[in-house]
Protein backbone atom coordinates (compact mmCIF):
# COMPACT_ATOMS: atom_id res chain seq x y z
CA UNK A 1 0.00 0.00 0.00
CA UNK A 2 1.22 3.47 -0.85
CA UNK A 3 0.66 6.78 0.93
CA UNK A 4 -2.00 7.64 -1.64
CA UNK A 5 -3.96 4.59 -0.56
CA UNK A 6 -3.82 5.47 3.11
CA UNK A 7 -4.22 9.24 3.22
CA UNK A 8 -7.97 9.40 2.45
CA UNK A 9 -8.66 6.85 5.18
CA UNK A 10 -6.50 8.70 7.68
CA UNK A 11 -8.08 12.08 6.89
CA UNK A 12 -11.62 10.76 7.22
CA UNK A 13 -10.79 8.94 10.47
CA UNK A 14 -9.30 12.07 12.03
CA UNK A 15 -12.23 14.24 10.94
CA UNK A 16 -14.74 11.71 12.26
CA UNK A 17 -12.81 11.46 15.52
CA UNK A 18 -13.05 15.21 16.05
CA UNK A 19 -16.85 15.14 15.68
CA UNK A 20 -17.76 14.46 19.36
CA UNK A 21 -15.79 17.57 20.34
CA UNK A 22 -18.22 19.65 18.28
CA UNK A 23 -21.41 17.66 18.64
CA UNK A 24 -22.39 16.82 22.20
CA UNK A 25 -26.06 15.95 21.66
CA UNK A 26 -26.52 12.39 22.89
CA UNK A 27 -29.20 11.78 20.23
CA UNK A 28 -26.72 12.57 17.49
CA UNK A 29 -23.98 10.47 19.10
CA UNK A 30 -26.45 7.61 19.50
CA UNK A 31 -27.28 7.86 15.83
CA UNK A 32 -23.59 7.93 14.87
CA UNK A 33 -22.68 4.94 17.02
CA UNK A 34 -25.54 2.87 15.63
CA UNK A 35 -24.76 3.90 12.05
CA UNK A 36 -21.09 3.04 12.49
CA UNK A 37 -21.99 -0.37 13.92
CA UNK A 38 -24.10 -1.01 10.82
CA UNK A 39 -21.24 0.31 8.65
CA UNK A 40 -18.83 -2.15 10.25
CA UNK A 41 -21.17 -5.08 9.62
CA UNK A 42 -21.70 -3.86 6.06
CA UNK A 43 -17.93 -3.69 5.55
CA UNK A 44 -17.88 -7.35 6.54
CA UNK A 45 -20.57 -8.13 3.98
CA UNK A 46 -18.67 -6.16 1.34
CA UNK A 47 -15.55 -8.35 1.66
CA UNK A 48 -17.51 -11.42 0.61
CA UNK A 49 -20.28 -9.86 -1.46
CA UNK A 50 -18.50 -6.88 -2.96
CA UNK A 51 -15.04 -8.23 -3.66
CA UNK A 52 -15.93 -11.92 -3.85
CA UNK A 53 -19.27 -11.54 -5.64
CA UNK A 54 -20.90 -14.03 -3.26
CA UNK A 55 -24.11 -12.25 -2.25
CA UNK A 56 -25.20 -13.30 1.20
CA UNK A 57 -28.78 -12.68 2.35
CA UNK A 58 -28.03 -13.97 5.80
CA UNK A 59 -25.24 -11.97 7.34
CA UNK A 60 -27.41 -11.88 10.46
CA UNK A 61 -25.90 -15.32 11.07
CA UNK A 62 -22.57 -13.61 11.83
CA UNK A 63 -23.97 -10.47 13.44
CA UNK A 64 -26.06 -12.56 15.83
CA UNK A 65 -23.23 -14.97 16.56
CA UNK A 66 -21.01 -12.06 17.57
CA UNK A 67 -23.71 -10.63 19.81
CA UNK A 68 -24.67 -13.92 21.44
CA UNK A 69 -21.13 -15.20 21.94
CA UNK A 70 -20.00 -12.14 23.89
CA UNK A 71 -23.26 -11.95 25.88
CA UNK A 72 -23.23 -15.63 26.82
CA UNK A 73 -19.54 -15.64 27.69
CA UNK A 74 -20.01 -12.69 30.03
CA UNK A 75 -23.26 -13.84 31.61
CA UNK A 76 -22.73 -17.57 31.93
CA UNK A 77 -18.95 -17.85 32.23
CA UNK A 78 -17.92 -14.50 33.67
CA UNK A 79 -15.52 -13.86 30.81
CA UNK A 80 -14.17 -10.34 30.51
CA UNK A 81 -15.97 -8.22 27.89
CA UNK A 82 -12.79 -7.47 25.92
CA UNK A 83 -11.93 -11.15 25.76
CA UNK A 84 -15.55 -11.74 24.80
CA UNK A 85 -15.07 -9.29 21.92
CA UNK A 86 -12.05 -11.20 20.63
CA UNK A 87 -13.76 -14.58 21.01
CA UNK A 88 -16.95 -13.30 19.35
CA UNK A 89 -14.90 -12.16 16.37
CA UNK A 90 -13.17 -15.53 16.18
CA UNK A 91 -16.55 -17.28 16.42
CA UNK A 92 -17.77 -15.22 13.46
CA UNK A 93 -14.79 -16.35 11.42
CA UNK A 94 -15.44 -19.97 12.37
CA UNK A 95 -19.16 -19.83 11.55
CA UNK A 96 -18.26 -18.16 8.25
CA UNK A 97 -15.76 -20.84 7.41
CA UNK A 98 -18.23 -23.64 8.21
CA UNK A 99 -21.08 -22.10 6.18
CA UNK A 100 -18.61 -21.43 3.36
CA UNK A 101 -17.19 -24.93 3.48
CA UNK A 102 -20.65 -26.49 3.29
CA UNK A 103 -21.96 -24.27 0.51
CA UNK A 104 -18.89 -23.52 -1.65
CA UNK A 105 -17.68 -27.10 -1.63
CA UNK A 106 -21.00 -28.15 -3.10
CA UNK A 107 -20.51 -25.48 -5.75
CA UNK A 108 -23.38 -23.21 -4.68
CA UNK A 109 -23.31 -19.84 -6.40
CA UNK A 110 -25.50 -16.82 -7.00
CA UNK A 111 -29.07 -17.09 -5.79
CA UNK A 112 -28.51 -20.59 -4.39
CA UNK A 113 -25.76 -19.34 -2.12
CA UNK A 114 -27.93 -16.37 -1.11
CA UNK A 115 -30.81 -18.69 -0.16
CA UNK A 116 -28.56 -21.00 1.85
CA UNK A 117 -27.15 -18.10 3.88
CA UNK A 118 -30.68 -16.86 4.49
CA UNK A 119 -31.62 -20.35 5.70
CA UNK A 120 -28.66 -20.48 8.10
CA UNK A 121 -29.60 -17.12 9.61
CA UNK A 122 -33.20 -18.19 10.05
CA UNK A 123 -32.23 -21.51 11.65
CA UNK A 124 -29.96 -19.67 14.08
CA UNK A 125 -32.76 -17.23 14.87
CA UNK A 126 -35.24 -20.01 15.61
CA UNK A 127 -32.72 -21.95 17.71
CA UNK A 128 -31.70 -18.87 19.69
CA UNK A 129 -35.36 -18.09 20.26
CA UNK A 130 -36.09 -21.59 21.57
CA UNK A 131 -33.04 -22.59 23.61
CA UNK A 132 -32.86 -21.62 27.29
CA UNK A 133 -29.07 -21.38 26.93
CA UNK A 134 -29.52 -18.27 24.79
CA UNK A 135 -32.19 -16.80 27.02
CA UNK A 136 -34.99 -17.94 24.72
CA UNK A 137 -37.55 -15.40 23.65
CA UNK A 138 -36.77 -13.21 26.68
CA UNK A 139 -33.32 -12.49 25.29
CA UNK A 140 -30.17 -11.67 27.22
CA UNK A 141 -29.43 -8.64 29.31
CA UNK A 142 -25.76 -7.80 29.81
CA UNK A 143 -25.28 -6.50 33.35
CA UNK A 144 -24.89 -2.76 33.55
CA UNK A 145 -21.53 -2.14 35.17
CA UNK A 146 -19.98 0.98 33.72
CA UNK A 147 -16.23 0.40 33.70
CA UNK A 148 -13.82 0.55 30.77
CA UNK A 149 -12.66 -2.96 31.73
CA UNK A 150 -16.22 -4.10 31.02
CA UNK A 151 -16.33 -2.30 27.68
CA UNK A 152 -18.95 0.07 29.09
CA UNK A 153 -18.31 3.79 29.21
CA UNK A 154 -20.25 6.60 30.88
CA UNK A 155 -19.42 8.87 27.96
CA UNK A 156 -21.00 7.91 24.65
CA UNK A 157 -18.14 9.59 22.80
CA UNK A 158 -15.69 6.95 24.03
CA UNK A 159 -17.81 4.16 22.58
CA UNK A 160 -18.09 6.19 19.39
CA UNK A 161 -14.28 6.40 19.18
CA UNK A 162 -14.00 2.67 19.81
CA UNK A 163 -16.40 1.78 17.01
CA UNK A 164 -14.73 4.35 14.76
CA UNK A 165 -11.37 2.70 15.43
CA UNK A 166 -12.76 -0.66 14.30
CA UNK A 167 -14.36 0.90 11.22
CA UNK A 168 -11.03 2.55 10.35
CA UNK A 169 -9.14 -0.69 10.89
CA UNK A 170 -11.57 -2.43 8.54
CA UNK A 171 -11.16 0.34 5.96
CA UNK A 172 -7.42 -0.38 6.10
CA UNK A 173 -8.04 -4.12 5.90
CA UNK A 174 -10.26 -3.61 2.86
CA UNK A 175 -7.68 -1.37 1.22
CA UNK A 176 -5.06 -4.03 1.85
CA UNK A 177 -7.33 -6.66 0.27
CA UNK A 178 -7.80 -4.40 -2.74
CA UNK A 179 -4.02 -4.12 -3.20
CA UNK A 180 -3.02 -7.70 -2.41
CA UNK A 181 -2.74 -10.97 -4.26
CA UNK A 182 -5.62 -12.33 -2.18
CA UNK A 183 -7.83 -9.45 -3.32
CA UNK A 184 -6.88 -9.84 -6.98
CA UNK A 185 -7.70 -13.52 -6.82
CA UNK A 186 -10.97 -12.84 -4.99
CA UNK A 187 -12.07 -10.32 -7.64
CA UNK A 188 -11.01 -12.76 -10.37
CA UNK A 189 -13.25 -15.42 -8.83
CA UNK A 190 -16.11 -12.89 -8.78
CA UNK A 191 -15.62 -11.97 -12.43
CA UNK A 192 -15.10 -15.46 -13.83
CA UNK A 193 -14.44 -18.46 -11.66
CA UNK A 194 -13.32 -20.86 -14.41
CA UNK A 195 -10.87 -18.37 -15.87
CA UNK A 196 -9.48 -17.78 -12.38
CA UNK A 197 -8.97 -21.51 -11.83
CA UNK A 198 -7.12 -21.82 -15.13
CA UNK A 199 -4.74 -19.13 -13.88
CA UNK A 200 -3.92 -21.15 -10.80
CA UNK A 201 -6.38 -19.57 -8.36
CA UNK A 202 -7.60 -22.01 -5.71
CA UNK A 203 -11.12 -20.63 -5.81
CA UNK A 204 -12.41 -22.66 -2.86
CA UNK A 205 -9.59 -21.50 -0.60
CA UNK A 206 -9.99 -17.88 -1.69
CA UNK A 207 -13.73 -17.92 -1.05
CA UNK A 208 -13.29 -19.59 2.33
CA UNK A 209 -10.77 -16.95 3.40
CA UNK A 210 -13.18 -14.25 2.26
CA UNK A 211 -16.19 -15.63 4.10
CA UNK A 212 -14.15 -16.18 7.29
CA UNK A 213 -12.89 -12.58 7.20
CA UNK A 214 -16.36 -11.35 6.35
CA UNK A 215 -17.90 -13.34 9.21
CA UNK A 216 -15.29 -12.05 11.66
CA UNK A 217 -15.88 -8.38 10.84
CA UNK A 218 -19.67 -8.72 10.92
CA UNK A 219 -19.53 -10.68 14.20
CA UNK A 220 -17.43 -7.87 15.65
CA UNK A 221 -20.16 -5.41 14.73
CA UNK A 222 -22.77 -7.66 16.36
CA UNK A 223 -20.65 -7.84 19.48
CA UNK A 224 -20.37 -4.05 19.62
CA UNK A 225 -24.13 -3.78 19.18
CA UNK A 226 -24.72 -6.05 22.17
CA UNK A 227 -22.15 -4.15 24.18
CA UNK A 228 -23.69 -0.77 23.38
CA UNK A 229 -27.37 -1.56 23.91
CA UNK A 230 -26.69 -4.24 26.56
CA UNK A 231 -29.68 -6.24 25.41
CA UNK A 232 -30.24 -8.74 22.59
CA UNK A 233 -32.87 -11.26 21.62
CA UNK A 234 -33.15 -13.61 18.67
CA UNK A 235 -35.15 -11.22 16.51
CA UNK A 236 -32.63 -8.44 16.99
CA UNK A 237 -29.42 -10.45 16.72
CA UNK A 238 -30.43 -12.97 14.07
CA UNK A 239 -33.31 -10.97 12.55
CA UNK A 240 -33.57 -10.47 8.82
CA UNK A 241 -33.57 -6.68 9.37
CA UNK A 242 -29.82 -6.77 9.91
CA UNK A 243 -29.17 -9.07 6.93
CA UNK A 244 -31.00 -6.56 4.76
CA UNK A 245 -29.23 -3.53 6.24
CA UNK A 246 -25.82 -5.11 5.79
CA UNK A 247 -26.35 -5.76 2.10
CA UNK A 248 -28.27 -2.55 1.37
CA UNK A 249 -25.51 -0.27 2.66
CA UNK A 250 -22.77 -1.51 0.29
CA UNK A 251 -25.15 -1.69 -2.66
CA UNK A 252 -26.25 1.91 -2.10
CA UNK A 253 -22.76 3.16 -1.32
CA UNK A 254 -20.76 1.26 -3.91
CA UNK A 255 -20.36 -2.49 -3.91
CA UNK A 256 -16.77 -3.76 -3.93
CA UNK A 257 -15.29 -0.39 -2.99
CA UNK A 258 -13.43 0.52 0.20
CA UNK A 259 -15.71 3.35 1.35
CA UNK A 260 -18.98 2.09 -0.17
CA UNK A 261 -20.43 0.40 2.91
CA UNK A 262 -19.73 3.40 5.16
CA UNK A 263 -21.11 5.90 2.63
CA UNK A 264 -24.17 3.69 2.11
CA UNK A 265 -24.89 3.23 5.81
CA UNK A 266 -24.54 6.96 6.51
CA UNK A 267 -26.78 7.85 3.56
CA UNK A 268 -29.47 5.34 4.43
CA UNK A 269 -29.60 6.12 8.11
CA UNK A 270 -29.21 9.84 7.53
CA UNK A 271 -32.20 9.87 5.19
CA UNK A 272 -34.08 7.54 7.52
CA UNK A 273 -33.58 9.94 10.45
CA UNK A 274 -34.63 12.95 8.38
CA UNK A 275 -37.77 11.09 7.31
CA UNK A 276 -38.53 10.24 10.94
CA UNK A 277 -38.16 13.91 11.90
CA UNK A 278 -40.70 14.97 9.31
CA UNK A 279 -43.11 12.06 9.47
CA UNK A 280 -42.28 10.40 12.76
CA UNK A 281 -45.87 9.40 13.37
CA UNK A 282 -45.91 7.03 10.41
CA UNK A 283 -44.31 3.82 11.66
CA UNK A 284 -41.72 2.30 9.32
CA UNK A 285 -41.22 5.51 7.34
CA UNK A 286 -37.44 4.98 7.39
CA UNK A 287 -37.89 1.56 5.79
CA UNK A 288 -39.93 3.13 3.01
CA UNK A 289 -37.06 5.57 2.47
CA UNK A 290 -34.59 2.64 2.36
CA UNK A 291 -36.71 1.00 -0.32
CA UNK A 292 -36.95 4.20 -2.33
CA UNK A 293 -33.20 4.78 -2.18
CA UNK A 294 -32.56 1.19 -3.25
CA UNK A 295 -34.84 1.58 -6.27
CA UNK A 296 -33.08 4.82 -7.23
CA UNK A 297 -29.65 3.25 -6.81
CA UNK A 298 -30.50 0.21 -8.91
CA UNK A 299 -32.13 2.32 -11.61
CA UNK A 300 -29.65 5.19 -11.87
CA UNK A 301 -26.45 4.31 -10.04
CA UNK A 302 -25.44 0.72 -10.64
CA UNK A 303 -22.06 1.29 -8.99
CA UNK A 304 -23.73 2.92 -5.98
CA UNK A 305 -23.14 6.47 -4.85
CA UNK A 306 -19.35 6.17 -5.29
CA UNK A 307 -19.79 4.74 -8.78
CA UNK A 308 -22.11 7.61 -9.66
CA UNK A 309 -19.63 10.20 -8.36
CA UNK A 310 -16.83 8.59 -10.35
CA UNK A 311 -18.91 8.71 -13.52
CA UNK A 312 -19.84 12.35 -12.95
CA UNK A 313 -16.17 13.20 -12.37
CA UNK A 314 -15.16 11.42 -15.56
CA UNK A 315 -17.83 13.25 -17.49
CA UNK A 316 -16.69 16.51 -15.91
CA UNK A 317 -13.21 15.88 -17.27
CA UNK A 318 -14.72 15.32 -20.70
CA UNK A 319 -13.53 11.77 -20.89
CA UNK A 320 -15.31 9.38 -23.20
CA UNK A 321 -15.07 6.39 -20.90
CA UNK A 322 -18.79 6.31 -20.23
CA UNK A 323 -19.47 3.52 -22.69
CA UNK A 324 -16.68 1.31 -21.43
CA UNK A 325 -17.63 1.92 -17.82
CA UNK A 326 -21.12 0.69 -18.51
CA UNK A 327 -19.77 -2.42 -20.14
CA UNK A 328 -17.66 -3.07 -17.08
CA UNK A 329 -20.63 -2.73 -14.78
CA UNK A 330 -22.74 -4.99 -16.94
CA UNK A 331 -20.03 -7.60 -16.53
CA UNK A 332 -20.46 -7.74 -12.76
CA UNK B 1 6.38 -34.10 -20.82
CA UNK B 2 2.67 -34.71 -21.32
CA UNK B 3 1.27 -38.21 -21.76
CA UNK B 4 -2.43 -38.69 -22.39
CA UNK B 5 -3.08 -42.40 -22.21
CA UNK B 6 -6.33 -43.93 -23.49
CA UNK B 7 -8.47 -41.09 -22.15
CA UNK B 8 -12.23 -41.23 -22.69
CA UNK B 9 -15.11 -39.01 -21.81
CA UNK B 10 -18.71 -40.05 -21.99
CA UNK B 11 -21.56 -37.54 -21.72
CA UNK B 12 -24.59 -39.74 -21.19
CA UNK B 13 -24.94 -41.74 -24.40
CA UNK B 14 -22.37 -39.68 -26.29
CA UNK B 15 -18.76 -40.76 -26.40
CA UNK B 16 -17.15 -37.31 -26.77
CA UNK B 17 -13.61 -38.62 -26.55
CA UNK B 18 -12.91 -42.30 -27.10
CA UNK B 19 -9.60 -43.61 -25.69
CA UNK B 20 -7.47 -40.84 -27.13
CA UNK B 21 -3.72 -41.14 -26.74
CA UNK B 22 -1.28 -38.30 -27.22
CA UNK B 23 2.23 -37.55 -26.07
CA UNK B 24 4.32 -34.41 -26.16
CA UNK B 25 8.06 -33.97 -25.90
CA UNK B 26 9.39 -30.73 -24.41
CA UNK B 27 9.73 -27.88 -26.90
CA UNK B 28 7.95 -27.33 -30.16
CA UNK B 29 4.42 -26.70 -31.28
CA UNK B 30 2.00 -29.55 -31.78
CA UNK B 31 -1.40 -29.10 -33.40
CA UNK B 32 -4.67 -30.80 -32.58
CA UNK B 33 -7.06 -30.62 -35.49
CA UNK B 34 -10.30 -32.25 -36.46
CA UNK B 35 -13.79 -31.47 -37.71
CA UNK B 36 -16.28 -29.60 -35.51
CA UNK B 37 -17.55 -31.70 -32.63
CA UNK B 38 -14.60 -34.07 -32.76
CA UNK B 39 -13.93 -33.64 -29.03
CA UNK B 40 -10.87 -31.40 -29.18
CA UNK B 41 -12.03 -28.93 -26.56
CA UNK B 42 -13.25 -31.75 -24.33
CA UNK B 43 -9.78 -33.30 -24.53
CA UNK B 44 -8.26 -29.91 -23.62
CA UNK B 45 -10.60 -29.58 -20.67
CA UNK B 46 -9.49 -32.97 -19.41
CA UNK B 47 -5.80 -32.08 -19.76
CA UNK B 48 -6.33 -28.81 -17.88
CA UNK B 49 -8.55 -30.43 -15.24
CA UNK B 50 -11.94 -28.84 -15.86
CA UNK B 51 -13.54 -32.14 -16.88
CA UNK B 52 -12.75 -35.47 -15.24
CA UNK B 53 -12.17 -38.29 -17.73
CA UNK B 54 -14.43 -41.34 -17.60
CA UNK B 55 -11.43 -43.52 -18.31
CA UNK B 56 -7.67 -43.32 -18.93
CA UNK B 57 -4.72 -41.54 -17.32
CA UNK B 58 -3.00 -38.19 -17.85
CA UNK B 59 0.61 -37.69 -16.78
CA UNK B 60 2.58 -34.46 -16.72
CA UNK B 61 6.35 -34.65 -16.30
CA UNK B 62 6.00 -38.19 -15.00
CA UNK B 63 3.35 -37.40 -12.35
CA UNK B 64 -0.18 -38.72 -12.62
CA UNK B 65 -2.43 -35.63 -12.62
CA UNK B 66 -5.65 -37.31 -13.77
CA UNK B 67 -7.66 -36.23 -10.73
CA UNK B 68 -5.93 -32.98 -9.86
CA UNK B 69 -7.76 -29.66 -9.58
CA UNK B 70 -7.24 -27.12 -12.40
CA UNK B 71 -5.38 -24.66 -10.16
CA UNK B 72 -2.90 -27.35 -9.09
CA UNK B 73 -2.17 -28.09 -12.75
CA UNK B 74 -1.62 -24.39 -13.38
CA UNK B 75 0.90 -24.42 -10.53
CA UNK B 76 2.65 -27.36 -12.17
CA UNK B 77 2.96 -25.32 -15.33
CA UNK B 78 -0.03 -26.13 -17.53
CA UNK B 79 -1.53 -22.93 -18.91
CA UNK B 80 -4.65 -22.77 -21.07
CA UNK B 81 -6.74 -20.31 -23.03
CA UNK B 82 -10.45 -20.60 -23.59
CA UNK B 83 -12.02 -20.94 -27.02
CA UNK B 84 -14.85 -18.68 -25.85
CA UNK B 85 -12.83 -15.85 -24.33
CA UNK B 86 -13.35 -15.39 -20.60
CA UNK B 87 -12.03 -11.94 -19.67
CA UNK B 88 -12.53 -10.51 -16.18
CA UNK B 89 -14.71 -7.87 -17.81
CA UNK B 90 -14.79 -5.45 -14.88
CA UNK B 91 -11.00 -5.27 -14.59
CA UNK B 92 -8.45 -3.47 -16.72
CA UNK B 93 -6.20 -5.34 -19.11
CA UNK B 94 -3.29 -4.98 -16.71
CA UNK B 95 -5.31 -6.30 -13.75
CA UNK B 96 -6.50 -9.23 -15.87
CA UNK B 97 -2.97 -10.30 -16.70
CA UNK B 98 -1.76 -9.65 -13.15
CA UNK B 99 -4.14 -12.35 -11.86
CA UNK B 100 -2.08 -14.82 -13.87
CA UNK B 101 1.21 -13.23 -12.79
CA UNK B 102 0.25 -13.52 -9.11
CA UNK B 103 0.64 -17.29 -9.43
CA UNK B 104 4.43 -16.95 -9.30
CA UNK B 105 4.80 -13.43 -7.86
CA UNK B 106 3.23 -12.76 -4.47
CA UNK B 107 4.03 -9.02 -4.43
CA UNK B 108 1.79 -6.58 -6.24
CA UNK B 109 4.68 -4.63 -7.74
CA UNK B 110 6.29 -7.79 -9.14
CA UNK B 111 3.01 -9.13 -10.51
CA UNK B 112 2.20 -5.80 -12.15
CA UNK B 113 5.67 -5.56 -13.69
CA UNK B 114 5.32 -9.08 -15.04
CA UNK B 115 1.86 -8.25 -16.41
CA UNK B 116 3.20 -5.18 -18.23
CA UNK B 117 6.04 -7.14 -19.72
CA UNK B 118 3.70 -9.90 -20.98
CA UNK B 119 1.24 -7.33 -22.32
CA UNK B 120 3.98 -5.72 -24.40
CA UNK B 121 5.01 -9.10 -25.76
CA UNK B 122 1.56 -9.95 -27.08
CA UNK B 123 0.95 -6.43 -28.36
CA UNK B 124 -1.37 -5.13 -25.64
CA UNK B 125 1.13 -2.60 -24.31
CA UNK B 126 -1.02 0.36 -25.33
CA UNK B 127 -4.22 -1.01 -23.79
CA UNK B 128 -3.00 -1.69 -20.26
CA UNK B 129 -5.44 0.61 -18.48
CA UNK B 130 -8.50 -0.10 -20.63
CA UNK B 131 -11.33 -2.19 -19.20
CA UNK B 132 -11.06 -5.70 -20.62
CA UNK B 133 -14.76 -5.62 -21.50
CA UNK B 134 -14.05 -2.88 -24.05
CA UNK B 135 -11.46 -4.78 -26.10
CA UNK B 136 -12.03 -5.92 -29.68
CA UNK B 137 -12.23 -9.64 -30.49
CA UNK B 138 -8.57 -9.65 -31.50
CA UNK B 139 -7.69 -7.81 -28.30
CA UNK B 140 -9.57 -10.34 -26.18
CA UNK B 141 -7.77 -13.22 -27.89
CA UNK B 142 -4.45 -11.56 -27.10
CA UNK B 143 -5.61 -11.05 -23.53
CA UNK B 144 -6.39 -14.78 -23.20
CA UNK B 145 -2.89 -15.51 -24.43
CA UNK B 146 -1.31 -12.90 -22.15
CA UNK B 147 -3.04 -14.14 -19.00
CA UNK B 148 -2.01 -17.73 -19.65
CA UNK B 149 1.56 -16.62 -20.40
CA UNK B 150 1.73 -14.61 -17.20
CA UNK B 151 1.45 -17.85 -15.22
CA UNK B 152 4.83 -18.77 -16.76
CA UNK B 153 3.68 -22.15 -18.06
CA UNK B 154 5.86 -24.99 -19.29
CA UNK B 155 3.02 -26.30 -21.41
CA UNK B 156 0.56 -23.95 -23.06
CA UNK B 157 -2.78 -25.20 -24.36
CA UNK B 158 -4.16 -22.81 -26.97
CA UNK B 159 -7.81 -23.36 -27.87
CA UNK B 160 -8.46 -21.64 -31.21
CA UNK B 161 -6.66 -18.39 -30.43
CA UNK B 162 -6.85 -17.47 -34.12
CA UNK B 163 -10.57 -18.09 -34.61
CA UNK B 164 -12.51 -14.94 -35.40
CA UNK B 165 -9.44 -12.97 -36.43
CA UNK B 166 -8.96 -11.49 -39.89
CA UNK B 167 -5.97 -12.49 -42.04
CA UNK B 168 -3.86 -9.50 -41.07
CA UNK B 169 -4.52 -10.05 -37.38
CA UNK B 170 -3.51 -13.71 -37.85
CA UNK B 171 -0.31 -12.60 -39.54
CA UNK B 172 0.43 -10.38 -36.54
CA UNK B 173 -0.10 -13.02 -33.91
CA UNK B 174 1.74 -15.94 -35.51
CA UNK B 175 5.19 -14.49 -34.73
CA UNK B 176 4.06 -14.00 -31.13
CA UNK B 177 3.23 -17.69 -30.81
CA UNK B 178 6.49 -18.65 -32.43
CA UNK B 179 8.31 -16.35 -30.01
CA UNK B 180 6.71 -18.14 -27.06
CA UNK B 181 7.90 -21.47 -28.46
CA UNK B 182 11.43 -20.11 -28.91
CA UNK B 183 11.56 -19.31 -25.20
CA UNK B 184 11.14 -22.99 -24.44
CA UNK B 185 7.39 -23.23 -23.81
CA UNK B 186 5.81 -26.35 -25.26
CA UNK B 187 2.60 -25.55 -27.11
CA UNK B 188 -0.38 -27.73 -27.93
CA UNK B 189 -2.86 -25.86 -30.08
CA UNK B 190 -6.34 -26.56 -31.36
CA UNK B 191 -6.68 -24.72 -34.62
CA UNK B 192 -8.97 -24.55 -37.61
CA UNK B 193 -6.91 -22.02 -39.55
CA UNK B 194 -4.92 -24.50 -41.65
CA UNK B 195 -2.51 -21.87 -42.95
CA UNK B 196 -1.41 -21.33 -39.35
CA UNK B 197 -1.23 -25.04 -38.58
CA UNK B 198 1.00 -25.63 -41.61
CA UNK B 199 3.07 -22.64 -40.66
CA UNK B 200 3.56 -23.30 -36.97
CA UNK B 201 3.19 -26.96 -36.10
CA UNK B 202 5.92 -29.52 -36.35
CA UNK B 203 3.46 -32.30 -35.69
CA UNK B 204 -0.32 -32.61 -35.64
CA UNK B 205 -2.82 -34.99 -34.12
CA UNK B 206 -6.16 -35.48 -35.83
CA UNK B 207 -9.22 -36.19 -33.75
CA UNK B 208 -12.48 -37.23 -35.42
CA UNK B 209 -15.64 -38.34 -33.62
CA UNK B 210 -13.65 -38.69 -30.42
CA UNK B 211 -10.98 -40.95 -31.89
CA UNK B 212 -7.40 -40.12 -32.68
CA UNK B 213 -7.22 -41.07 -36.35
CA UNK B 214 -3.85 -39.78 -37.48
CA UNK B 215 -0.63 -38.25 -36.27
CA UNK B 216 2.44 -36.89 -38.03
CA UNK B 217 3.88 -34.00 -40.00
CA UNK B 218 1.19 -31.55 -41.14
CA UNK B 219 1.75 -32.11 -44.88
CA UNK B 220 1.66 -35.89 -44.51
CA UNK B 221 -1.43 -35.81 -42.31
CA UNK B 222 -3.31 -33.62 -44.76
CA UNK B 223 -2.69 -36.15 -47.51
CA UNK B 224 -3.87 -39.02 -45.30
CA UNK B 225 -6.99 -40.63 -46.76
CA UNK B 226 -8.61 -41.10 -43.31
CA UNK B 227 -8.17 -37.40 -42.50
CA UNK B 228 -9.67 -36.26 -45.81
CA UNK B 229 -12.63 -38.56 -45.26
CA UNK B 230 -13.13 -37.31 -41.73
CA UNK B 231 -13.45 -33.76 -43.01
CA UNK B 232 -15.17 -34.33 -46.38
CA UNK B 233 -17.12 -37.54 -45.89
CA UNK B 234 -16.87 -41.19 -46.85
CA UNK B 235 -15.34 -41.81 -50.24
CA UNK B 236 -13.99 -38.29 -50.60
CA UNK B 237 -10.37 -39.40 -50.62
CA UNK B 238 -10.90 -41.81 -53.53
CA UNK B 239 -12.89 -39.20 -55.43
CA UNK B 240 -10.21 -36.56 -54.98
CA UNK B 241 -7.57 -39.02 -56.11
CA UNK B 242 -9.58 -39.94 -59.19
CA UNK B 243 -10.15 -36.27 -60.02
CA UNK B 244 -6.48 -35.56 -59.48
CA UNK B 245 -5.55 -38.38 -61.85
CA UNK B 246 -8.07 -37.17 -64.48
CA UNK B 247 -6.65 -33.64 -64.40
CA UNK B 248 -3.08 -34.86 -64.22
Amino acid sequence: MTARDLIPIAVLAVLAALLPLVVTSSTVLNFLVFTLIVSLGAQGWNILGGFGGQFSFGHAAFFGTGAYVTAILQLRYGVNAWAGLALATAAGALVGWVIGFLSFRSGLRGSYFALVTLAFAEVFRILANAASFTGGAAGLLIKLDVRPANLQFDDRAVFYWLVLAFVTATLLLTRWIQRSRFGAQLVAVRENEDAAKALGVDSLKVKLRAIALSGAVTALSGCLYAQYFLYIDANIAYGSWISVELLLAPIIGGVGTVFGPVVGALTLHGLGEVAKQFAGRIPGIDLIVFGGVLVLAVAFARGGILGLLERLRDRGRGMVTRGTKEVSHAGR
Amino acid sequence: MLAVDGVSKRFGGLMAVDSATLSLEPGGIVGLIGPNGAGKTTLFSMISGFIAPTDGRIRFEGTDITSEEPHRRAERGIGRTFQIVQPFAGLTVCENIAVGAYLRHAKRADATAKAREVARRVGLGAELDRPAGGLTVAGRKRLELARALATEPKLLLLDEVLAGLNPSEIRDIIPVIRGIRDEGVTILMIEHVMQAVMNLCERVYVLAQGRMIAEGRPAAVCADARVIEAYLGHGAAARLKAEGAAHG
